[in-house]
């Protein structure tokens, strides 16, 4: 794991609503992640987990503070600027994945490349290459809900590493799944998907993948409250 | 390298693998294409037909009673507006045409309705093209001219000699002419000239139907419709008089009105049915393209995903609509010869562009609905 920071939020300041009902969802948030690292957001249900994973991502605006990914410093740009940025440095997978179910799994897959404008055959091509490491590539040409729940997971992952993005988001990524195929997702994300020019951001409550963690962050009303360095997986 | 190209692809594919949706879709847009082009061409087919005998004749000036309103009802008219008419500067010609009907005893001794058209002796101007026979022996006594249309078949196929009677007159057939488009009223037309015409057809006080008009140049159009309205009759062009006619079926019959409404309806349920499903159809995905756009869909590029799906959704609907439309009209004309409806540009046109307005009015919900989505609710869940 290197020091070098591949986002920095300063000061992140986000709250809903206005006058007697605004709710404060992040307040005065600061932290970094670094290339290397894999990184867990951890804390109660509505501490403010998404919301600040939405910040940092580019998709919700903060009302204060600013986040610097690489060199882009996210919410002086546009919403094309933004979306560019999602698309070439940022991979999603979602809690309850949102995958096409009227396309293959193979075609799921190839969506960013396709937002990124390669040609239809050579994308697909790409695609199944990333299918593969995930290890279903015999699923191709199947539709989505023929899948096991781990295997739209996976297929998710799939997605979100074929744009070759710099920065994982995972949100809740075992939320759905039973325990065993939860921790063998996160173990198979951290010993294939992680390398050191990239970071993984993983929101979770769910205690039995801390383990896999190289920091967790905790968060409590809004606030980053704490770090624990998981020891443990240094080398 | 295509640019775009694959958005599109996705976006087919993910409205046409939705096969209830889609067929609901094709389903509405085609039915509704296909009962406005059948309301349409029907009208269209009664215009033209309202109007045959405006073109069959070609004169450049009608003039007529001012309430004259179909070229068959026509209002006689006193001998003098003819001489008047010859003296207007500005005309070459004038001369009177007889139309009218007449009830033609048939050899069987059946009895038949028909249209004649009485022709000035003189000139024979407005004479039809020939099939068979010599035009100049309209001359000879008692002779007629048949018309070979879809009503042919009514005169139990007249040739050349057959005999009938014409209100206790004796007809002979002398020729068989071409038509050049058939009329309205479903009645056999025959040709004679204007003196038989008025001789063997009684009729009141007035002969004269219209009087035709060739004007030396069609600047002196506007000077002899002025001469003839000082006269207290209506001088019209061609192209005004067809007007006229049209403007009396589409405005005071109930045909036009009748027919406007139907093709209104039609497209207010195709405009219902594939809006509604379209929206439907975006309600359902819409997590998806949420999930796009947090994925780095920009919205410039969900929109042309949704004209994609609307658009092509809507032109497959109008070709399987017009195929319908024009197989039906097709196989009723061979069935029946004197079937009106017509299928013509401004009907396929005016179809075209009601069903862009449908797409354009189902993607315009869809790409509101698409562009309200926040990604950040995508997360949420
Ligand atoms: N769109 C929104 N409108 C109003 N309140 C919101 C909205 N999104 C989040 N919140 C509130 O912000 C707080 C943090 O929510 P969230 O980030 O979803 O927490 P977590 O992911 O940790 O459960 C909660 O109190 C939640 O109700
Ligand atoms: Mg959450």
């Amino acid at each position: 794991m290197s020091e070098a920071a591949i986002i920095r939020a300063n000061n992140l300041v986000k709250w809903f609503g206005e006058g007697e009902a605004r709710t404060v969802a992040v307040k005065q948030a600061s932290f970094e992640a670094h290339y290397g690292e894999m990184l867990y957001i951890v804390g109660p249900s509505g501490s403010g987990k998404t919301t600040l994973l939405s910040i940092i991502s580019g998709i919700l605006r903060p009302n204060e503070g600013s986040v610097v990914v690489e060199d882009h410093d996210l919410w002086s740009m546009t919403d094309d600027e933004l979306a560019d940025l999602r698309l070439n440095k940022i991979g999603f997978v979602f809690q309850d994945y949102h995958l096409f179910p009227r396309l293959t799994t193979l075609e799921n897959v190839a969506i960013p490349l396709i937002l990124k404008k390669m040609e239809w055959n050579e994308a697909l091509k790409l695609a199944r290459e990333y299918l593969e490491i995930v290890g279903l590539k015999d699923r191709a040409e199947l539709q989505p809900v023929k899948l096991s729940g781990g295997e739209q997971q996976r297929v998710a992952i799939a997605r979100a590493i074929a744009g070759k993005p710099d920065l994982l988001i995972f949100d809740e990524p075992t939320a759905s799944l039973d325990g065993d195929t939860g921790r063998k997702i996160v173990e198979f994300v951290k010993s294939n998907i992680l390398n050191e020019k990239r970071a993984i951001i993983i929101v979770t409550h769910d205690s039995r993948i801390y383990e896999f963690a190289d920091r967790i962050m905790k968060m409590e009303d809004g606030k980053i409250v704490g770090y624990e360095t998981n020891h443990f997986n240094e080398k | 390298m295509k640019p775009v190209s694959g958005i599109y692809r996705i976006a087919l594919k993910l409205l046409m693998n939705d096969k209830s949706k889609f067929t609901a879709l094709l389903v509405g847009i085609t039915f509704a294409v296909f009962l406005m082009v059948m309301m349409m061409s029907m009208f269209s087919g009664i215009l033209a037909r309202s109007c045959a005998p405006v073109y069959n004749i070609g004169a450049k000036v009608w003039v007529m009673d001012p309430a004259v309103n179909n070229t068959n009802s026509s209002i006689p008219m006193p001998d003098y507006i003819l001489s008047a008419s010859r003296s207007i500067p500005g005309v070459k010609y004038a001369v009177p045409l007889y139309f009218g009907s007449a009830l033609l005893k048939l050899k069987d001794g059946t009895y038949q309705a028909a249209t004649v058209v009485g022709l000035d002796d003189s000139t024979l101007f407005g004479r039809p093209e020939m099939i068979e026979g010599r035009i100049e022996d309209i001359f000879a006594e008692n002779a007629f001219v048949v018309v070979k249309d879809a009503e042919f078949p009514k005169l139990e196929n007249p040739k050349i000699g057959t005999e009938f009677e014409i209100n206790d007159n004796r007809g002979t057939v002398v020729g068989i002419a071409r038509a050049a488009s058939s009329g309205l009223f479903g009645v056999p037309t025959l040709y004679t000239t204007y003196n038989r015409a008025i001789t063997y057809i009684p009729s009141a006080r007035f002969t004269t139907s219209y009087v035709l008009i060739e004007p030396k140049s069609d600047a002196d159009i506007p000077g002899i419709q002025k001469a003839i309205a000082k006269l207290g009759y209506e001088a019209l062009t061609r192209d005004q008089f067809v007007k006229k006619v049209s403007n009396f079926y589409t405005f005071k019959t109930g045909v036009g009105m009748n027919i406007m409404m139907m093709t209104a309806i039609s497209f207010v349920v195709g405009l219902s049915i594939s809006g509604q499903t379209f929206y439907t159809f975006i309600l359902e995905n819409i997590g998806k393209f949420g999930a796009m756009k947090a994925i780095g869909a920009k919205g410039n590029e969900l929109i042309a995903m949704i004209l994609a799906q609307a658009f092509v959704t809507s032109l497959i609907g109008y070709g399987l609509g017009v195929g319908a439309a024009s197989t039906f009209i097709i196989i009723a004309k061979l069935r029946m010869p004197d079937y009106a409806a017509q299928l013509t540009f401004q009907t396929l046109g005016l179809a075209l562009v009601m069903v862009m307005i449908i797409a354009g009015f189902s993607s315009y919900i869809g790409v509101r609905k698409v562009l309200q989505i926040q990604p950040f609710d995508i997360f949420r869940g």
